[in-house]
C-alpha cells in the first residue's frame, strides 16, 4: 500500500488537491471561497500536465548555444517535455482570465444585493419572486 | 509625507527598481526563463504599489484608465495583426518566416516572436492594471441607495 | 481545396484563419473605442466576412469525404496547430456564422435597449470574442486548441450573459452560476485531453484517432472520454449537468439569449459527436456502451423531465431554455443511436432547433422591446396588438411541437425513424410523449397571446408602448420562414445533416 502510493505520490497529490478544490467549491456558500476553489481544482489539473512533462534524469528543453555553434549537440541527451509546461501557460492565462471574470461578477453581486453568500441571494431572490411572482 | 512616511520613500526607491526588473524579464527572456506574461505582471507591480502607497488617484494618475483600455485593446491587436501580415505576404495566418528573407536561420521567426512579446507584454501589463483598477477603484461600502 | 465559389481565390485559401481571426481583432477595435454603433458595425463586418468564408468552407466540403486542412503558422499537422474542416463543422460554422449575422441586425435596436450605454462597445467586444471562441471550437482540429477556444468564447458568454443586470440582477447570479459550471467542466475536459495525451502523446485529433485506434481496452484512453463525456455535456446542457441554461437564458439580454440559444450547447453537440465518432472509434465498446446506457437514458430523462419542468414556469424565457434543455435531449438521443441514420437526425435537429428557438426568441425580446414584458400571464392579449411578431411567435412554436410543414416536424420524423430502425420503440414513446408536454406548453403561451383581448395602454410597466422596428422584424421572419421554407423544401438541410453524419461515422479525421 505505502509502495504503490510511494510510487504514485505526484497522482496522490493531485486527487488530494483536486477533491479540496471541488468540497470547497460545493460546501461552501460564499462566493469568493468558491472561487477559491475553483482556482484550487484548476491548478490540480495544472499540475496533473506538469507532472506528465518531467523526463527523469532529463535537462531543461533549451538547445545550449555554444553546443549549437560548435555542432557539438549530443543526440543522446535527454530533455523533459516542454509541450505539457506551454500548455499550461495557456490554461493558467486562461485560469487568470475567468478568476477575474469570477471575481468581477461576485462585486457586483455584491452590490446589487449587498451580500456574498448564496443563501442570502437566494432568499433575496426568492422574496423578489413571491412579489412579483416572477 | 505625514504617516507612512517609509513606506513612501522605500517606494520612490524601489518602483524604478522593480520596472527595471521588469523590461530585464522582459529582454533577457531570449537567453533565460521570463517572458512578456512574467514582465508583464512585475510592470503592473510596479503600477499597483504606487496605487497602494500614493493612493488610487495618483495611480490614476500616472496610468489613465482610457490608457489601460486602450492598451489591452493594442496589445491584443498587434499579435492578432502580426499574423495578418503573413496573410497579406500570402502565407498562412502567423507564419512568422515572411517576417524576413533570411529564412535558413529562422530570423523571421524570431522578429515575429519578438513582435508578439511586445504585444503580449502591453497587453498583460495593462490587464492587470485594469483589473487592479476596476476591483480598488469602487467605493469602499455600499451605500444605502444602491442597494 | 476546390474553385472557390464566392471569395477570390487568395483569400479562400486562408477562410479558415480568416473565419476565426477577423472577429477575434476586430473585437480588439472595438474595444479600445467608445461607441456602440460603431461597435456594432464592426461586429457586423466579422459576423459577414466569417459567412462568407463559411460560405467558401461549406462549398469545398460537398464532396465524397472532402476536407479542407490548414496549418496554422506554417507548421505542419501533426505538430503544429490545423484547421480542419469537413461535411460535419462546414454545417456548423454555416449555422454560426448565419445566425450571429441575422441576430446582429436583431441586436441593433434591442442592445441599445437593454445595455448601458458605456457598456456597448465593451459588449460587442465580449460577444465577437464569443462568436470567434465558437467557430473557433468548430473549426479546430487540435484538441488543446479545442479547450483554449472554449474557454474564450466562455468568457465572451459570461461577461454578455451578466449585462443582463441592468434589467435583473439576477442576470449576475445566473452569469456567476454559469461560470463556476463551465469551469468545471471545461476543467474535466483538460483532465480529459490530458490522459489522451499521456496515452497517445499527441494533441492533434486525426493523429489521436490513429494512435488510440492501436491501443485496444486502454484504461488511460477509457477513463479520458469519460472525462471528455461529463466535461463537454456540462457545456452541451446534457441532462443532469443543465442547471445553469434555465437562469442564464432567462437573465441574459434578449440578444444574448437569441445568439446562445441558437448556438452554444450546439457546438458543445458538435464537440461530443466529434469526440464519440472520430476520434474515439465507436466500434470500439467502451464508447459504444457509454452511448447507449449513458448518453441515452439521460437524454430520454431529460426530454420529459426538462419538458415537465417547462410546464411550470412563469417566465416565457425560463420556459423556453427549459425547452431547451429538453430539445438537447433530442439531439443527444439521435446521437445515442449512433448509426448513420441516428446521427444524421441528431446534426438536422441541431440545425432546425437552431431556427425554432431563433425565432421564439427574437419574438419574446420584440415583445419585450414594445411592451416590457416577460412573464407568461403578461404576453395576454398581444397577439392581437403586434399580430406580425405574435404570427412568427407561434411559427416557431408549432415548429417546436412539430407539426408537420415546419422544421420541427422534419426533425422528429428522421429522428424517429432512425429509433424504429434500430427497433427502440421506448425511444419513439419518449419523443411522442415529450412532444405532448411540447403541446401543452406551447398551448399555454399560444393561449395567453391569441385568446385575450387586447391589452390596455395604460396597463404597462413601463408607461408606452413603442412601435417594433424593422431591425427587428427583419431577423424574426427570417427565421420564421426558414422554419416553414426547410419544413416544405427540406432536402436542403438533410443533405447537409447526412453529409455531416456521414464525416462523423466515416472518420472525417484521417480514417
Amino acid at each position: 500500500m505505502i509502495e504503490m502510493l510511494g510510487e504514485r505520490f505526484t497522482y496522490a497529490v493531485i486527487i488530494i488537491l483536486m477533491m479540496v478544490g471541488l468540497y470547497a467549491l460545493i460546501a461552501t456558500g460564499n462566493l469568493v471561497k468558491r472561487m477559491v476553489g475553483l482556482t484550487i481544482f484548476q491548478t490540480s489539473v495544472f499540475l496533473l500536465y506538469i507532472s506528465m512533462g518531467k523526463v527523469f534524469g532529463g535537462a531543461p528543453p533549451i538547445l545550449p548555444y555554444y553546443e549549437i555553434k560548435n555542432d557539438s549537440l549530443d543526440p543522446t541527451a535527454l530533455y523533459s517535455n516542454p509541450l505539457p509546461h506551454v500548455l499550461i501557460l495557456t490554461a493558467i492565462v486562461v485560469g487568470v482570465a475567468t478568476l477575474a471574470m469570477g471575481l468581477a461578477l461576485v462585486v457586483r453581486i455584491r452590490e446589487a444585493y449587498g451580500t456574498i453568500e448564496d443563501d442570502d441571494i437566494a432568499e433575496a431572490d426568492y422574496s423578489l419572486e413571491l412579489e412579483k411572482g416572477v | 509625507m505625514g504617516a507612512h512616511l517609509i513606506l513612501r520613500v522605500v517606494a520612490k526607491l524601489l518602483i524604478p527598481l522593480i520596472f527595471i526588473f521588469g523590461f530585464y524579464v522582459h529582454f533577457h527572456a531570449k537567453y533565460a526563463p521570463g517572458g512578456a506574461f512574467q514582465a508583464g505582471v512585475i510592470l503592473a507591480a510596479a503600477v499597483i504599489v504606487y496605487g497602494l502607497i500614493y493612493g488610487m488617484d495618483a495611480a490614476r494618475k500616472a496610468v489613465p484608465p482610457w490608457a489601460a483600455r486602450v492598451g489591452m485593446a493594442l496589445g491584443a491587436f498587434i499579435f492578432a495583426a502580426v499574423g495578418f501580415v503573413s496573410l497579406i505576404f500570402g502565407e498562412n495566418f502567423l507564419d512568422y518566416d515572411v517576417l524576413h528573407p533570411d529564412v535558413e536561420h529562422a530570423r523571421g521567426q524570431y522578429l515575429g516572436i519578438i513582435l508578439v512579446e511586445i504585444g503580449v507584454l502591453l497587453t498583460v501589463t495593462t490587464v492587470i492594471i485594469a483589473i487592479f483598477y476596476a476591483f480598488a477603484g469602487r467605493s469602499p461600502e455600499i451605500t444605502e441607495e444602491e442597494w | 481545396m476546390s474553385d472557390p465559389i464566392l471569395l477570390p481565390a487568395a483569400l479562400a485559401a486562408h477562410a479558415p484563419a480568416l473565419l476565426v481571426a477577423v472577429p477575434l481583432i476586430l473585437s480588439t477595435v472595438a474595444a479600445a473605442q467608445p461607441s456602440g454603433r460603431f461597435a456594432w458595425a464592426l461586429a457586423f463586418i466579422s459576423a459577414a466576412v466569417a459567412f462568407f468564408c463559411a460560405i467558401e468552407l461549406f462549398a469545398a466540403t460537398r464532396g465524397e469525404y472532402a476536407i479542407v486542412s490548414y496549418a496554422m503558422g506554417g507548421w505542419e499537422p501533426p505538430f503544429g496547430i490545423e484547421f480542419r474542416i469537413d461535411g460535419l463543422n462546414a454545417a456548423l460554422l454555416l449555422l454560426l456564422s448565419a445566425t450571429a449575422l441575422v441576430t446582429l441586425v436583431f441586436g441593433f435596436s434591442t442592445v441599445e435597449d437593454e445595455v448601458d450605454p458605456d457598456k456597448r462597445s465593451l459588449f460587442y467586444s465580449a460577444f465577437m470574442l464569443c462568436f470567434s471562441g465558437l467557430s473557433g471550437v468548430a473549426i479546430t482540429g487540435d484538441a488543446f486548441n479545442l479547450f483554449v477556444f472554449l474557454e474564450i468564447s466562455s468568457i465572451g458568454t459570461y461577461a454578455i450573459i451578466a449585462m443582463g443586470w441592468s434589467n435583473d440582477r439576477r442576470a449576475l447570479t445566473a452569469s456567476f452560476n454559469y461560470l463556476v459550471m463551465g469551469t468545471i467542466g471545461a476543467t474535466f475536459f483538460v483532465i480529459g485531453i490530458g490522459f489522451l495525451y499521456m496515452a497517445t502523446g499527441t494533441l492533434n485529433m486525426a493523429d489521436m484517432a490513429a494512435r488510440i485506434a492501436e491501443l485496444p481496452g486502454n484504461r488511460v484512453v477509457e477513463v479520458g472520454f469519460a472525462f471528455i463525456l461529463v466535461g463537454i455535456g456540462l457545456k452541451a446542457a446534457l441532462f443532469p449537468l443543465h442547471l445553469w441554461l434555465p437562469n442564464a437564458y432567462a437573465f441574459a439580454p434578449s440578444f444574448v439569449t437569441t445568439f446562445l440559444a441558437a448556438t452554444a450547447t450546439k457546438v458543445a453537440f458538435y464537440v461530443i459527436i466529434r469526440f464519440s465518432f472520430d476520434v474515439f472509434a465507436i466500434d470500439s465498446g467502451f464508447v459504444q456502451n457509454a452511448l447507449t446506457y449513458v448518453v441515452t437514458p439521460l437524454a430520454i430523462a431529460g426530454m420529459i423531465i426538462a419538458s415537465a419542468q417547462a410546464l411550470f414556469q412563469a417566465d416565457a424565457r425560463r420556459l423556453l431554455a427549459y425547452s431547451s434543455v429538453a430539445q438537447v435531449g433530442y439531439m443527444l438521443l439521435g446521437l445515442g443511436i449512433a448509426t448513420a441514420a441516428g446521427v444524421t437526425a441528431g446534426a438536422l435537429h441541431l440545425l432546425n432547433h437552431a431556427l425554432m428557438k431563433g425565432a421564439l426568441f427574437m419574438a419574446l425580446g420584440a415583445f419585450f422591446y414594445s411592451y416590457g414584458v416577460r412573464r407568461i400571464d403578461d404576453l395576454k392579449g398581444l397577439g392581437q396588438a403586434m399580430p406580425a411578431v405574435g404570427g412568427a411567435f407561434t411559427i416557431g412554436a408549432l415548429s417546436l411541437i412539430g407539426v408537420p410543414f415546419t422544421a420541427g416536424f422534419i426533425s422528429k420524423f428522421y429522428l424517429i425513424q432512425a429509433a424504429l430502425q434500430n427497433g427502440w420503440w421506448w425511444a419513439v414513446v419518449a419523443i411522442l410523449a415529450a412532444s405532448v408536454l411540447a403541446v401543452f406548453y406551447c398551448y399555454r403561451m399560444l393561449v395567453a397571446l391569441w385568446v385575450n383581448p387586447k391589452p390596455e395602454p395604460e396597463h404597462l410597466p413601463n408607461g408606452h408602448v413603442r412601435k417594433v422596428p424593422l431591425t427587428i422584424l427583419v431577423p424574426l421572419y427570417v427565421f420564421a420562414l426558414a422554419n416553414l421554407y426547410f419544413g416544405i423544401n427540406s432536402e436542403f438541410m438533410v443533405d447537409m445533416a447526412r453529409i455531416a453524419a456521414e464525416a462523423a461515422i466515416n472518420g472525417g479525421v484521417g480514417r
